[in-house]
């Protein structure tokens, strides 16, 4: 047993809900004696229910780029904004800082943690070993960044609600915004639902 | 060290809190005390596993004193004003989320008012009568089960996204119309602030600061 000895080698769980330290007693339906949350080694069905949740998310974010996800009316024009035509506007009339953030949390995010995510569940299913220290911080990063997401949702009710009182001029959301609030949302119960352990189970050699 | 007192003739397993296993890659580690501005890290996977405490009970109560009185503030005064022909309309958070709601965007709605306002009053609430008992070392009412809330509602709290989509909001209105940011705004802008000092916080601690067996 090398140095640093992990909770199952030990036979401990970490609970993961309070973070009480417990004795494996390899009963099935074993509760924390802290905060009763039931003890897992590793969490449930992590890899299935991290792929079913990620895939349900990619499929609604096809949805969310391609219809518009807000309409503006104005001085009897009547334009249709996708999301990536929204950040394109932002950035020709606006200010191109706000135009890069918005890309950013609406594209770059949620690409990446398709990205990020397929990855992690593709090498821990083959139980690599490479880069595990760098895999580790990359699934603390889209965690921690996700929710960022929800910035267009918030930007597309806002100018909704400006214009409640207008009779000339009128901003509707349109489905688009749905399925991406839809896809933010899933996106993190994703990253919630895989377990950062896999990542390390399997032997060690290169650490 | 707190043994388990075996509660409903269940099997309990043992458990210590001298130890500490990393949540991100299972490593036990010996738990060693922290001295003002420490940070414990995985040796194996560098992710942060605990740190020292700066706030006292009281002073994080005071804080969730403010985060409410800004948090009412946040949600009463409007955070947006449209100037439209002589008139001066106010958007406020509630008047956004029924809008939405009335646009068939019930979804949206349903985000926007768990996002900014169901989850942040929650976990202010939840904390707030924590803190309340713990501040004179006892567990509050139903302890136990509000700490598993807070586990679960952590993550979906978006107030400091709400603050830049404000001021996205705001630069992409003023193409069509005459906008300003109304006082909501600050508010929310000191909200956001606060959340992030609020997430400083341990709360898991809660559970080690204070045992079972008090009153
Ligand atoms: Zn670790």
């Amino acid at each position: 047993m090398n140095a640093m000895p992990r909770a199952h080698e030990l036979g401990l769980i970490g609970c993961h809900v309070c973070g009480l330290v417990c004795r494996d007693t390899q009963v099935p339906d074993a509760a924390c004696p802290r905060c009763g949350a039931s003890l897992h080694r590793r969490k449930p069905d992590s890899c299935a229910r991290t792929w079913a949740l990620l895939i349900a998310a990619f499929i609604l974010y096809i949805p969310a780029n391609v219809l518009p996800i807000m309409r503006t009316v104005s001085l009897g024009s009547v334009d249709d904004n996708t999301i990536l035509s929204g950040v394109m506007e932002l950035w020709v009339k606006g200010s191109p800082d706000l135009a890069v953030i918005v890309f950013t949390a609406s594209i770059v995010v949620p690409m990446m943690k398709f990205l990020v995510m397929g990855t992690l569940l593709l090498s821990v299913h083959r139980g690599s070993h490479w880069a595990r220290a760098q895999r580790a911080r990359l699934y603390r990063l889209v965690e921690f960044i996700g929710y960022w997401s929800m910035l267009d949702v918030f930007v597309v009710s806002l100018l909704t609600a400006l214009v409640q009182f207008g009779f000339f001029s009128a901003v509707e959301p349109l489905p688009g915004v749905v399925y991406f609030g839809l896809t933010v949302v899933l996106t993190m119960l994703a990253s919630m639902n895989f377990d950062p352990r896999l990542i390390w189970d399997g032997k060690d050699e290169d650490d | 060290m707190t043994l388990p007192s075996s509660s409903n003739g269940q099997i309990q397993p043992a458990l210590t809190s001298s130890l500490l296993v990393c949540e991100h890659c299972d490593t036990v580690h010996r738990r060693r005390p922290l001295v003002r501005g420490d940070v414990a890290r995985c040796a194996r996977c560098h992710a942060v596993l605990e740190w020292h405490q700066r706030l006292s009970l009281d002073a994080m109560l005071a804080l969730v004193a403010t985060v409410m009185v800004v948090f009412v503030q946040a949600n009463v005064w409007p955070i947006i004003t449209l100037g439209f022909n002589g008139e001066q309309i106010h958007a406020r958070l509630w008047g956004i989320i029924m809008m939405m709601w009335r646009e068939h965007s019930q979804v949206v709605a349903v985000l926007a008012a768990g996002t900014l306002f169901f989850f942040p009053l929650c976990k202010m609430l939840a904390l707030g009568w924590l803190l309340i008992y713990a501040r004179w070392g006892r567990r509050a009412p139903g302890f136990r089960q509000v700490m598993v809330v807070l586990h679960y509602i952590q993550p979906w709290t978006m107030s400091e996204v709400f603050v830049l989509g404000v001021l996205v909001s705001i630069v992409k209105a003023q193409l069509y119309f005459d906008v300003t940011p109304d006082a909501g705004v600050f508010a929310y802008a000191v909200l956001a602030i606060l959340i992030t000092i609020f997430s400083g916080i341990d709360v898991r601690q809660l559970w080690d600061k204070i045992p079972e067996d008090a009153p």
